[in-house]
């Protein structure tokens, strides 16, 4: 046990220090984008420019401003948005971090009730007409782009037959699209993952031995087969969450989602610092713990793995 | 010829040691020519229907993408008058009125856009931008990432792990919020900096594109850099490394004849497999309205401008949305292929 506390440390320790990267390198990144959040008002004099800078503190050297930044984040404050005047950085996030999470989970959901079934037929039914179709199906999945999906969905159920809302998420109709452009890529993934890992598991010296004592082939399947080949699955789920957050960037945009995505492409373009480096955090670390909690689960899950 | 010879005897027969017949000799000459790995890795593509069928696709949209466009009548950002919004194979009534006094004019055959643009040509033209953008991040991500590895596992030791560190900080770091901050950021100075004396060829490419390089080039050499690193390591202590260093190789030697042969395979592999990630992840961009500039279309920014329209114009929408997914397609189900026959083991 030794071992594992040292390893989890280790790679929590890592984690944070990649948190701290992320954050820096935004931190100087965002400034060297020409332009500055009050520059495109053009309603504003020069005077009351510099009034606010100063009131943001952007007057002051970059090296000054990132160690306030630092310490204020460090103590729980993310800062005054630049351009939602009179809104907290953590309060905008607050407030559009549920509808993204919404989303994602429900993906993430649908991704994984379909492609471990899909993958698990395609396996059993190996080189067959269905394996076949189900293999064709993961490779357009994973080839086609979800904005790609996404405008061809909001064409074909949007607008042609007029079905489904296009725009927002206020019932539950709304989910459809949106959920359905997101999830097919991990979906397939998930499938063409699941198949494989399935079918090396299925080769197996302890699953013949099991075979050869007479276990039925359900049993085999859900007792023996299943509990093993799931393993690579709880790997992609890191992976998967940061897809989802890219994609998300697109079918917030392309079917008007006010969701996290939407909100740091738009604060980019704005120049809303505070705002860039709030979700760019958030965002960051949602992704780096997904992998250090799915790392760690996994040596827990499989022994065999050696602990370095 | 015998010997007499006592049975029970252990001495050697003679007639072992007499000269080998004919007969004998046929069994030892080459009858084929031995197999090499490329000739092998070859022939295994070769019978791999689904990837020479990929290979044929990229193929076609090389041609359609590189030669075609110098030959069509039409350019990309050549505005037709009054031909506004056409529909695939229609003319307008101006280009009509001259085909009635017997001029002969080249159809739109996939209509023209708002500004009056030959849609054809501009798909054309997206396909190289978006090719384009493919191969040279794959290229120069093999360049970065291979090095990289490679010294990391040459040198060992300390500078292996510092090197390494590097990369895992880096894997973990979410990808698409830099790459969205850095083709922000060295946008205008690159803009700035080709109207200088001395790169102005940066006028050709478009500053745009070398930022969308520059920025695939620095966060995606990772995974290429860690699998070159664990190739290199597996086959630094491999039998017959050791076996070549016994019997006094030089190190150049051992890395050209030995290292580079066994690793080639995985780099071809991984590079081939980095072109339709690079291509999807530019249309990402560009439908942000990040990508490269215009009047310079890529398939997602000519994607992303049809959106607006699709009511009236949907064809504008369904070309670039399927000639962005065959193209990906096409590279991955060909780098699957390619997988199979040159490098077996990395299949999973």
């Amino acid at each position: 046990m030794g071992d594992m506390s040292k390893y989890i440390v280790k790679r929590v320790l890592m984690g944070l220090l990649s948190i701290f990267v992320v954050a820096t390198l935004t931190f100087f990144l965002m400034n060297l984008v020409p332009g500055g959040p009050f520059v495109a008002e053009k309603s504003i004099s020069k005077a009351a420019q510099e009034a606010l800078a100063a009131k943001y503190g952007l007057d002051k050297p970059l090296g000054q401003q990132y160690i306030t930044y630092i310490t204020d984040f460090l103590k729980g404050d993310m800062g005054l948005s630049l351009r939602q005047r009179g809104r907290t950085v953590a309060d905008i996030i607050f407030s559009k971090f549920p509808v993204s999470a919404k989303l994602a989970g429900i993906a993430v959901a649908v991704a994984l009730c379909l492609g471990i079934p899909l993958g698990c037929i395609s396996a059993y039914t190996r080189g067959k007409l269905t394996d076949n179709i189900i293999i064709v199906l993961g490779t357009c999945g994973i080839a086609i782009p979800s904005f790609i999906t996404s405008v061809l969905l909001l064409y074909g159920f949007g607008v042609k037959l007029n079905v489904l809302p296009t725009v927002g998420l206020n019932e539950w109709q709304a989910y459809i699209m949106p959920v359905t452009a997101l999830s097919i890529y991990p979906t397939a993934y998930i499938t063409r993952l699941m198949r494989s890992s399935l079918l090396d598991v299925m080769g197996q010296d302890y699953i013949r031995t099991a075979k050869a004592k007479g276990v039925s082939s359900f049993l085999i399947l859900f007792k023996h087969a299943l509990r093993n080949a799931i393993l690579p699955i709880v790997t992609y789920v890191g992976p998967m969450l940061a897809y989802l957050m890219t994609g998300s960037f697109v079918v917030e945009k392309i079917f008007t989602i006010p969701g996290l995505g939407r909100e740091f492409v738009s604060a980019i373009t704005n120049r809303d610092y505070t705002m860039v480096m709030g979700t760019t955090i958030v965002l960051a670390t949602l992704v780096i713990t997904a992998n250090v909690i799915v790392d760690i689960l996994y040596k827990i899950i499989d022994p065999r793995i050696k602990l370095k | 010829m015998t010997v007499k010879r006592n049975p029970l005897s252990l001495q050697l027969k003679a007639e072992d040691f007499m000269p080998a017949t004919n007969e004998e000799k046929t069994s030892l000459v080459i009858m084929r020519e031995s197999v090499n790995f490329w000739k092998d890795g070859l022939r295994r593509l070769r019978k791999n229907k689904i990837a020479m069928v990929s290979l044929f696709f990229i193929l076609l949209i090389v041609v359609f993408a590189y030669i075609l466009p110098s030959f069509w009548p039409y350019t990309y950002e050549q505005q037709v008058k009054y031909s506004e919004n056409l529909a695939p194979f229609t003319y307008s009534e101006k280009e009509l009125a001259r085909i009635e006094a017997g001029e002969k004019i080249f159809p739109h055959i996939c209509g023209t856009d708002k500004l009056g643009r030959d849609y054809a040509v501009r798909l054309m033209m997206g396909t190289r931008i978006s090719l384009t953008v493919g191969l040279m991040c794959a290229a120069l991500v093999l360049l970065i990432g291979a090095t990289y590895g490679a010294v990391a596992a040459f040198a060992g030791g300390w500078v292996d792990i510092i090197m390494m560190r590097i990369t895992d900080v880096m894997y973990t770091i979410p990808d698409i919020l830099l790459i969205i901050l850095l083709s922000m950021i060295i946008r205008d100075p690159l803009k700035e900096l080709s109207t200088r004396e001395g790169f102005l060829w940066m006028q050709k490419v478009g500053p745009n594109m070398i930022a969308i390089f520059i920025v695939f080039a620095l966060l995606y050499w990772v995974s290429m850099a860690r699998i070159t690193r664990s190739q290199v390591l597996v086959l630094k202590e491999s039998e017959y490394v050791t076996a070549a260093r016994a019997l006094g190789a030089r190190n150049s030697r051992i890395i050209k004849k030995h290292l580079l042969t066994n690793c080639i395979g995985t780099l071809i592999v991984t590079t081939t497999l980095q072109i339709p990630s690079a291509i999807f992840t530019e249309s990402y961009l560009s439908f942000l309205g990040l990508g490269v500039a215009a009047p310079m279309p890529s398939l997602g920014s000519l994607a992303t401008d049809a959106v607006k329209g699709m009511n009236t114009y949907p064809h504008l929408l369904l070309l670039p949305a399927v000639i962005i997914s065959v193209v990906i397609l096409a590279f991955n189900l060909f780098g699957d292929g390619l997988r199979d026959a040159f490098d077996p083991k990395l299949k999973n």
